[in-house]
């Protein structure tokens, strides 16, 4: 699941280049000036280091660290401890954040799970973009909050400048954040850059609201609480995290299983090796590349998998499985068939229906998950596990003489460019 | 719920009294009505959506922590009248009586935990920010009460109504959560005197996406555990009389698995091996299982391929390795005759072993096409036989022991194979009475 630094594209290398000169110029300033507090600052690099840690994998192989997060965003926005007010700069917050984040990849390191470079870079431009916004602001903020009612004398704190400019900057440092994410996401997987943010603004938004609560409650305790709070806040955000992290844990297994049981086909001789595989990355690839959203394209990609399950009930093998060859109402009855297994679970229904429908004509209108499964079944059926491009060609021809009337034309014209963007990778 | 045993009403009665008692003689200082009103709401809140962790048969929720803010910021009697609001909650369908109980004992443990807290010498009222270290004390005190106490109150309850044992399975680890759950009133309470009532959202949102991720993932789960069943039952449809067996196969392996205390996980992690066990069986050519007669020793080589072949599908997903193992081994012997390795005794991995017996118990309880079904005496009386030779013998035990708990359900009798249905075998290489002939030579 690890990328590896060749595999890395220029987006992700300028990020990783910004974010490594970052770190260097906020551990050098604050080494030169000397840290602010620095018992403060080693509380929070240790729960970032805590975090970072802790860190999990959310479907689609996205890194996340909420617990290290929080816990940045609560240093960045700390008012004062107990009363007394804090002024670390800017640059002390992102050397605390660097340093935390390498303290807590260290262990991950040692046993040889490094940590994606690009995610990590990702985590400290964002800390630090907020930290730049806000530490100026810190001082007069905190002016409120510890101002005195010129009549009685009485301290008559006030909170509400300090938290809704919070609120504001923690607003837009998630925003740049789903920005970032979503730049890189459509440069690595080659998705439309309005879909790449739809998806990522899904994904971040629930995680995101309650790193940001939990960042702002820890800003406040410490108010109350001094270093108490970093360990009694982590209490809500804890709970988070283990839920996230079944929750990311289900969805890989579940999609793991679903890989590995489409191997049943090939086991039992219905289907080439390695055919349910191809045809779902090839239509998962397809489908990005007609700007299809994450949520669709699982659906896809189960559909892909599973479209030959339907060989199962059949007596016998057909041979080398090669359904763009055999009769279409075979064909269709294969289909039925394995809808009807998938439709079994009573929560795949979709998927079910993708399947039912993917050896329909053009003038049927099946759904467009269902025409992408019908091209790359179609070009796997006539390539193969085969990387030579004559071959490549040849098929795509003679998918090309059925547009309009079997295949998709958009979905072939998809294809074509999905397969020659491909190709270089097949040699390696 | 008219049919409330006596003992049951009376104790609802004493409790309801006592919560009542507690809460008459309180007059609520006059500058506490709004604290008062936001803890009740956001309790109100809280135990309208209990499912944020569900062990057994308990829905926890984490509405007792706005009961234990308002044991700080009001005093008993407040905590008292916040935990009474479980009258009114959000919960269709929950009989009057039951909302009376909550209210009265959540009222109960409320002011027993104000008391603790306060003889503690905890001092009621919203905390200055300064005086925060010397609440963490008296406070944990106070979750030490009002937890268990919720507990006994309730688990007394659910003797008294039901008169059956109660589990004390998973109780520990319900505990502990509740215990840590408990640390949110603590900072509803702390932040009051900074933010007032957005201490209480800004401590929530967190709980509530994960309870929103907890939901997800009960959604996920359930819907992956169908989808395993229907892809496996997928790979029998071949066979019209092994329908069916690889649940049955995962149900019998929980069971025994279960009998002899295996923890939640590896339970989990057994059903899906016990499910999957036979999807190499594919691999096996057809006109193999359906030879009459002998078997070639190239044919029978073909059968004992299959738990490497189903290991090979299997090996992607990111099971405990345990089942694996427990896939890999299922037809191995305690006397170190089976296949593929040939293990014997303790050498075979737990699952299985447990797989095995489970296994071979399907097999016969079912018909197949060259006999009927046995019935479940004939079918245990065989792992009884075969215990010590075939079996591991701990394992028979206990899954006799567990048959005698939950009696097994076998499955529906095959009167006549329809005719459009594929094939049926005439061997089953499961069925330890009819062992597969093979030519020697």
């Amino acid at each position: 699941m690890n990328t590896p630094i060749r595999g890395l594209d220029s987006g992700q290398l300028l990020l990783i280049a910004a974010a490594g000169l970052l770190a260097v110029a906020g551990v050098a300033y604050t080494a030169a000036v000397g840290p602010e507090r620095p018992e403060v600052a080693i509380g929070f690099g240790a729960l970032i280091a805590v975090g970072e840690l802790a860190r999990l994998t959310m479907p689609g192989n996205r890194e996340v660290a909420p617990i290290g997060a929080a816990a940045a965003l609560g240093y960045t926005l700390l008012l004062d401890m107990s009363g007394v007010a804090l002024e670390h700069s800017a640059f002390q917050v992102v050397a605390v954040i660097s340093v935390g984040m390498i303290a807590g990849a260290l262990p991950h390191l040692a046993v040889g799970r490094p940590p994606r470079l690009d995610a990590v870079a990702r985590r400290l431009l964002t800390g630090a973009l907020l930290a730049f916004a806000f530490r100026p602001l810190a001082g007069p903020l905190s002016d409120f909050t510890r101002q005195v009612d010129p009549v009685t004398q009485q301290p008559d704190p006030n909170w509400w400048p300090a938290l809704a400019v919070m609120v504001v900057l923690i607003g837009l440092a998630l925003l740049a954040d789903v920005l970032i994410a979503a730049l890189l996401r459509a440069e690595q997987v080659r998705t439309a850059f309005r879909v790449a943010v739809r998806d990522e603004i899904n994904m971040a938004f629930p995680l995101g609201a309650a790193v940001a609560a939990s960042g702002v409650l820890l800003a406040l305790a410490t108010h109350s609480m001094d270093m108490v709070a970093l360990l009694v806040f982590a209490a809500p955000l804890l709970v988070t995290q283990v839920a996230f992290r079944k929750y990311a844990g289900i969805r890989a297994t579940y999609l793991q299983t679903v890989r590995a049981l489409s191997r049943v086909t090939e086991v039992g001789g219905y289907v080439e090796p390695g055919h349910s595989r191809r045809v779902s990355r090839l239509a998962v690839a397809v489908g990005r590349e007609l700007g299809m959203a994450e949520p669709e394209l699982l659906e896809l990609e189960y559909a892909a998998l599973m479209h030959d399950i339907g060989q199962l009930s059949l007596r016998d093998p057909i041979p080398s499985g090669a359904t763009v060859l055999t009769d279409p109402g075979q064909a269709r009855r294969i289909a039925e068939l394995g809808a009807e297994v998938i439709k079994q679970t009573g929560v795949l229904d979709r998927v079910a229906e993708l399947v039912r429908r993917q050896c329909d004509q053009v003038a049927e209108e099946p759904p467009v998950s269902s025409r992408i499964i019908k091209a790359a079944n179609g070009y796997d059926d006539l390539v193969g596990g085969s990387t030579d491009r004559d071959r490549a060609g040849a098929a795509l021809e003679r998918l090309r003489l059925g547009a309009g009337v079997e295949y998709d034309l958009e979905v072939i014209d998809a294809l074509a460019r999905v397969i020659d963007r491909l190709a270089p990778y097949h040699r390696l | 719920m008219r049919e409330l045993p006596w003992p049951a009403r009376v104790y609802l009665a004493a409790v309801v009294a006592t919560a009542a008692f507690l809460i008459a003689r309180f007059e609520l200082p006059g500058d506490a009505w709004d604290i008062l009103l936001v803890l009740a709401l956001l309790f109100l809140v809280c135990e309208s959506m209990p499912t944020l962790l569900n062990v057994e048969q308990f829905a926890v929720s984490v509405s007792f922590s706005a009961s234990l803010a308002a044991v700080v910021l009001i005093g008993p009697e407040g905590a008292a009248l916040v935990g009474l609001i479980a009258v009114v909650s959000v919960r269709p369908g929950l009989p009057l009586v039951k909302r009376l109980f909550n209210g009265a004992q959540f009222a109960v443990c409320g002011f027993a935990a104000g008391w603790a807290y306060q003889s503690l010498g905890g001092v009621s009222g919203v905390p200055q920010p300064h005086q925060f270290d010397e609440l963490i004390g008296p406070y944990a005190v106070a979750t030490a009460v009002f937890v268990p106490l919720n507990i006994v109150l309730i688990l007394v309850m659910v003797r008294l109504a039901t008169g059956g044992a109660v589990s004390f399975r998973g109780m520990f680890q319900f505990l502990l959560s509740y215990l840590g759950y408990g640390t949110f009133g603590l900072l509803v309470a702390g932040l009051w005197a900074t933010v007032q009532s957005i201490s209480a959202v800004l401590v929530l949102l967190p709980l509530f996406v994960a309870r929103w991720a907890f939901g997800q993932y009960h959604a996920q789960q359930r819907s992956y555990d169908a989808t395993i069943a229907a892809l496996c039952q997928a790979v029998e449809t071949k066979d019209y009389y092994t329908r069916g067996h690889c649940t049955r196969v995962s149900l019998a392996s929980g069971m025994i698995a279960q009998e002899v205390g295996m923890g939640s996980e590896r339970l989990r992690a057994i059903r899906y091996a016990g499910m999957l066990h036979d999807v190499g069986k594919l691999g096996v050519p057809t006109k193999v299982l359906q030879k009459d007669g002998p078997l070639t020793e190239e044919e029978y080589a073909a059968i004992q391929l299959h738990p490497m072949r189903g290991l090979e599908i299997v090996r992607g997903i990111d099971f405990l390795d345990e089942a694996y193992e427990g896939i890999m081994h299922h037809h191995e012997r305690h006397d170190g005759k089976g296949y593929p390795m040939g293990l014997a005794g303790e050498e075979i991995p737990e699952f299985a072993r447990i797989i095995a017996v489970a296994d071979a118990f399907d097999s016969m309880t079912s018909d197949r096409s060259y006999r009927g079904a046995r019935p479940v005496a004939v079918a245990v009386d065989e792992l009884r036989k075969g215990s010590g030779s075939q079996f591991d013998p701990e394992l028979v035990a206990a899954f006799i022991r567990a048959l005698d708990k939950e009696p097994w359900q076998p499955p529906r009798k095959v009167v006549e194979v329809p005719a459009e249905a594929a094939e049926t075998a005439t061997k089953d290489h499961d069925d330890p009475t009819m062992p597969i002939e093979v030519l020697s030579g």
